[in-house]
């Protein structure tokens, strides 16, 4: 089946928020604080500026709390007197001309008293900047299991090693933007956006309004990749606030420099491992702490944290495992969601650490993840039992073999002896994805799908889940079409629109075909148990009976719901972190092919195998894209994604300074799909969308530590971090 | 107020006389002036593509134009891709990106396929190192290039 | 703003002169816009739109000279065998001008004038002893290249004079070699640069991102026309550290611009001159 919404998209049809037509309307642009922390004593209005031709809100137009409703309440949605990162909005202002507007903005000037920021998540903060809580943390998370200190003590090996990731742009080709509008009292925001029930939340709680009068509409999303999960409330707060005060439309659209500099990023991590091995490698214990930069606000960064550690001992069976998780307060941009959440920063220190350990025990990396993997039966760091029945150790030994790793080992080898300037290598990541949000997270989400049978006998899929790329149109059509018999054009999906559809639940956590495609396979159902036939009754029948079901109900509404249900044998017990983390999880193997030029220090991605064992998979074409797509975003993060910091502003806040991989800088990714149907996934599906970041980096890393023989031990690994830890002396080359 | 410069293009095969401010960039000219709103800006500083039109028949950066520079000037943005009538008829370019899956959230897909019109015009049987070089003038964040690549094939007529 | 919009050479130069210092030629405008909407300090200047002279397009070859016009394009450049064949290093360098997108629109002029220090098209047009030819109404003037520059962003330009042409003389080259170390192989900036020519007249060694201008490296020059003995990267370092004066920026750092210009001469000459480790 075509994307469904190609055709649009493919002839410049499609309309991306920037492209609605809107009449009479202002733009609007945001002033933001100058310096990472103090006390705003003044905002000063330029005198050359008409500043009645503008709206102007500040934090006392808000009719609420002035807080950008989350996991916590402490991000104020515009500054009031205290700033705590650069660009923190101050002031918001609303005019006809973008021109004006720039210039008005640079008009403005907010005067801090400047106070002592925290800008090094790694270092205990002094007294003096202490902003949160008693130490800064944000949030403390702990996994017990077993006895580590006991096991560390008798291990006949230890090996510790520390592991850095730092933030990575998200980089969607749209930049953020939102439209906001009066219409009859109900006040309406449209844009760009992956959690239509989020920024809903946001707008009732801090403009004091009831669901009545608030209603949420995304727009056709140019890529989210989880910069569009928290982000946008605060962008539409903003349109909002302008347009109830000009009594008119008013559109924000990031420029790049602003999205860049202004929105969230994934979180810079610092992971210690030390492990405790018997000599032939079967790891007896695992002691990890783990440590989040979360910037200046709470955001999600608690359930970042969740994922990270959850993630953070691997695929591998050990029966003593420590993991403390700590994230940071820091006066930086806060970070967020980005693909991943957590889990490539964990398992890229994971997966180096394996290769370390194979280095200092002198075995073979490959036998090193062969005999730990979890095998069905035993259990990870929370204590889950996996019994999902797949075979992890096929997953690896078909990357193997794809990759023709042997083999290339060997070429490699070769060629190494005999070239003065290169060099080449092949490295693997063992690794693992949970489907879905963690913990109890589906459970506290409860969320609801509605299919409605239309009068003309077709179908309308009612979700809140978007559309950014990764193919919910197309998944959701196939799944009810599936269900129902139905040919694809009688399978209609509704807007994601808060006014019509009912609350499924943010795009994000790899859930939508898994967890909501699952809820519409149940609401299809329901919708047959209205219509009182069985699950015999598909197509052309089954159309036949919703037709005659409006005949027979005439301005009366058909439809089928369905509510989550948590899956039979699943159990969490949060106080503790204990217990069956996700419902689901994806298993991968990636190996990557680098080539290392000597002269400049610079990596190339040669090849790259991406296996992984997702369920059933639904349309391999899209799950295909998918992989691909991820892959090369973890080649970026591994090897050139560097964002650049001067007194906590990013200071690279351009495409021209901060890189990523193009057509040229990547190899084709060979991607193959082992399948086990989970039962409680659509048609057998499991969560697919984050799952390929999490590989690339420490495969690519550990292939660059085969090729040199350096130990590199965080990314991204540009070719001036990679001067700073390998000489490479020529002489010894030679 | 600045000086209005009155400007004439052809746009898609259809004559369009304007007076514009000379500051004003083709992109927005073509975005805000003539409605053309599939002619994407990613970036505005030239790296990424998405606003890439076709200028007597040169792939060019509509951000890095000025509007009084193509004064004179034929342009083709993506919406004068497919035959007219607004029929469900496409550009053999298009349908091989959507035969292949050479999109995904469709921003930069614009971009893409002007530049592609002149490449495969040049290289009418490209090799994937001379695909991939075409390519690199833009950005996609999505597919990792691989369904691009695989449409351009696909549209060449040579085997994947 | 304004934009001028000149119907002939003549008008333009009338129009620099009139202007008084206070117009800037545009071609491609590519370096101009980058980011435009933000810089609206250049929205109030006055600037003379030269992309209508088609007179200044074509470049042209003499019995002993390929002269560029003023609006040469990288894609003309690109496109033609015979500087193929004969300057490679203009094909090699104009291939890695910011992408196709750019290369069409794009001047060779303008990658002179603009002055970076970073410029792709400069190194190989100065390791070619590229000739600027510079006209006003005061009358013509010619510059070496490799004397053109005389401190970041400053040139041996006045504002009133275009540069409607840039010469280069026609010689056997024995070593030929342009290479850019930029962050990532396409669209990248150039960390280092390095255009490196050997004919009768000499060595040309031309580095870019490594100082305020573009410039030659005398001291590595002289090393090379003397074959002193070279038996490893370290040994140019106490050269390069005489030519040239990298700092750190956005894009990386002083160490590693010195230690890769170091590895890549040396990489790139060890077989032309020689050297053994």
């Amino acid at each position: 089946m075509h994307r469904r919404e190609g055709l649009a998209k493919l002839t410049g049809r499609e309309r991306y928020v920037d492209d609605l037509p809107l009449d009479d309307f202002l733009w609007g642009m945001t002033v933001r604080s100058p310096v990472p922390r103090g006390r705003v004593t003044a905002v000063r209005f330029g005198a050359d500026v008409d500043w009645s031709a503008f709206v102007i809100v500040d934090h006392r137009d808000i009719p609420g709390p002035n807080e950008v409703i989350l996991i916590e309440r402490d991000q104020p949605v515009l500054a009031a007197g205290y700033v705590r990162h650069v660009h923190e909005p101050v002031v918001l202002l609303g005019h006809r001309s973008r021109e004006g507007l720039r210039r008005a903005v640079r008009a403005v000037e907010v005067v801090v008293a400047p106070e002592p920021p925290v800008l090094d998540f790694r270092v205990p903060p002094r007294p003096d900047q202490i902003q949160y809580g008693r130490d800064n943390v944000l949030k403390r998370l702990k996994i017990e299991k077993g006895d580590v200190e006991r096991a560390l003590a008798q291990a006949p090996v230890v090996v510790s090693g520390t592991y850095e990731t730092g933030a990575q742009e998200h980089v969607y080709l749209e930049t953020q933007g939102m439209i906001a509008w009066l219409e009859d009292q109900v006040l309406v925001v449209k844009g760009s956006m992956q959690c239509p029930y989020y920024v809903l939340s946001a707008l009732k709680h801090a403009l004091a309004r009831d669901e009545s009068r608030v209603r949420v509409i995304q727009t056709p999303t140019g890529g989210g990749f989880g910069g569009k999960e928290e982000y946008p409330s605060d962008i539409a707060l903003h349109a909002a606030l302008l347009a109830l005060k000009a009594g008119r439309p008013v559109k924000i659209v990031y420029d790049r420099g602003e999205d860049m500099a202004a929105t969230t990023k994934r979180h810079p991590s610092w992971v210690r491992h030390r492990t405790g091995l018997t000599r032939d490698g079967r790891l007896l214990a695992q002691d990890l702490e783990v440590v989040l930069d979360g910037g200046a606000y709470v955001t999600l960064s608690p359930v970042v944290l969740s994922r990270g550690i959850i993630h953070a001992a691997g695929p591998y069976s050990c029966d003593n495992v420590r993991i403390a998780g700590r994230v940071m307060f820091t006066n930086a941009v806060p970070f967020g969601a980005f693909r991943g959440f957590g889990a490539p920063q964990t398992l890229f220190a994971c997966e180096r650490h394996m290769d370390v350990i194979a280095r200092t025990l002198e075995i073979d990396p490959v036998e090193l993840r062969r005999i730990n993997l979890l095998r069905d039966g035993q259990t990870t760091a929370t204590g889950q039992v996996i019994r999902d029945g797949t075979d992890r150790v096929a997953v690896l030994e078909r990357a193997l073999e794809l990759s023709d790793y042997r083999a290339k080992r060997r070429a490699h080898a070769a060629f190494n002896e005999t070239h003065a300037a290169q060099r080449r290598g092949i490295g693997l990541a063992a690794f693992y994805h949970g489907a879905g949000f963690t913990g109890g997270g589906e459970v506290h989400l409860n969320s609801r799908v509605r299919v409605a049978g239309l009068a003309d006998g077709r179908v309308e899929v009612l979700t809140a889940n978007i559309e950014m790329g990764q193919g919910t149109l197309t998944v959701f059509t196939q799944i009810a079409a599936e269900r129902l018999g139905f040919a694809p054009q009688d399978v209609a999906i509704a807007e994601a629109d808060t006014g019509r559809v009912p609350n499924s639940g943010p795009t994000v956590a790899s859930r939508t075909t898994m967890v909501v495609g699952r809820l519409i396979e149940r609401a299809c159902d329901d919708l047959r148990s209205r219509l009182e036939v069985d699950a015999a009754v598909r197509g052309a029948s089954l159309r036949a009976a919703i037709v005659r079901w409006h005949r027979e109900h005439a301005a009366e509404r058909l439809v089928g719901d369905a509510v989550y249900e948590r899956p039979p044998g699943i159990s969490w017990d949060d106080a503790n972190y204990r217990g069956d983390a996700y419902g689901a999880f994806a298993w991968a193997t990636y190996v990557a092919e680098v080539e290392v030029d000597l002269a400049t220090y610079s990596t190339r991605v040669t090849g790259f195998v991406a296996v992984q064992e997702v369920g059933k998979v639904l349309n391999e074409t899209l799950a295909r894209g998918q992989v691909q797509g991820g892959v090369v975003q973890g080649i970026g993060w591994a090897l050139m994604e560097e964002c650049k910091f001067r007194d906590g502003a990013m200071i690279n806040n351009q495409l021209t300074n901060y890189l990523i991989p193009t057509s040229d800088d990547v190899p084709p990714i060979h991607v193959a799909f082992l399948e086990n149907p989970y039962p409680h996934g659509a048609q057998g599906a499991k969560g697919l969308g984050e799952l390929p970041i999490d590989g690339p980096a420490p495969a690519v890393l550990n292939a660059v530590a085969a090729a040199t023989g350096a130990d590199p031990r965080a990314v991204p690994l540009t070719p001036e971090r990679l001067m700073a830890i390998a000489d490479f002396g020529l002489r010894s080359a030679e | 107020m600045d000086q209005q410069v009155p400007i004439g293009v052809t746009v898609n095969g259809v004559r369009h006389e304007r007076a514009v401010e000379p500051r004003l960039l083709l992109s927005d000219f073509l975005r805000h002036e003539l409605g053309l709103t599939g002619t994407h800006v990613g970036c505005e500083h030239g790296v990424c593509g998405a606003c890439t039109v076709l200028l007597d028949g040169d792939a060019v950066r509509s951000c890095l134009i000025l509007a009084v520079q193509a004064d004179g000037h034929e342009l083709v943005t993506v919406e004068g891709l497919a035959p007219p009538g607004g029929g469900d008829e496409l550009h053999p370019l298009q349908a091989a990106f959507r035969e292949a899956h050479g999109l995904q959230c469709g921003f930069c897909t614009p971009g893409f396929l002007m530049t592609l019109v002149p490449f495969l015009r040049e290289h009418p049987h490209p090799s994937e190192p001379e695909i991939r070089e075409a390519l690199s003038g833009h950005l996609c964040r999505c597919t990792g290039y691989q369904g691009i690549v695989a449409a351009v094939r696909l549209a060449a007529g040579s085997a994947p | 703003m304004t934009v001028l919009l000149p119907g002939s050479e003549r008008d333009a130069l009338e129009m620099l002169a009139a202007a008084d210092g206070d117009a800037v030629p545009i071609a491609g405008a590519t370096d101009l816009l980058v980011s435009w909407p933000g810089r609206l300090e250049d929205h109030r200047k006055t600037y003379v739109d030269l992309s209508g002279l088609a007179g200044l397009r074509p470049l042209r070859w003499t019995g002993d000279e390929l002269v560029l016009g003023g609006l040469t394009s990288y894609w003309d450049v690109i496109r033609d065998v015979r500087v193929r064949q004969e300057f490679p290093l203009l094909v090699a360098a104009a291939r890695q001008v910011g992408a196709i997108q750019i290369q069409v629109r794009g001047t060779w002029a303008g990658n002179i004038v603009n002055a970076s220090p970073a410029a792709d098209g400069v190194p190989v047009l100065m390791a070619y002893d590229a000739v600027v030819e510079l006209e006003s109404l005061r009358g013509r003037e010619e510059v070496p290249l490799d004397r053109f520059y005389t401190g970041y962003k400053e040139m041996r330009r006045r504002p009133d004079q275009l540069v409607v042409a840039i010469r280069l003389p026609r010689r056997p080259y024995s070593v030929q070699k342009f290479v850019k170390v930029g962050s990532r192989r396409a669209q990248a900036i150039a960390k280092v640069g390095l255009a490196i020519t050997r004919a009768a007249a000499g060595w040309r060694v031309v580095a870019a991102s490594m100082a305020p201008t573009i410039r030659r490296c005398p001291t590595i020059e002289r090393l090379l026309e003397e074959g002193a003995p070279v038996r490893g990267p370290d040994d140019l370092l106490p050269a390069i550290a005489r030519d040239v004066s990298p700092i750190d920026d956005i894009r990386s750092t002083a160490a590693y611009r010195k230690r890769v210009m170091a590895r890549v001469l040396y990489y790139e000459l060890r077989e032309a001159c020689g050297w053994r480790a």
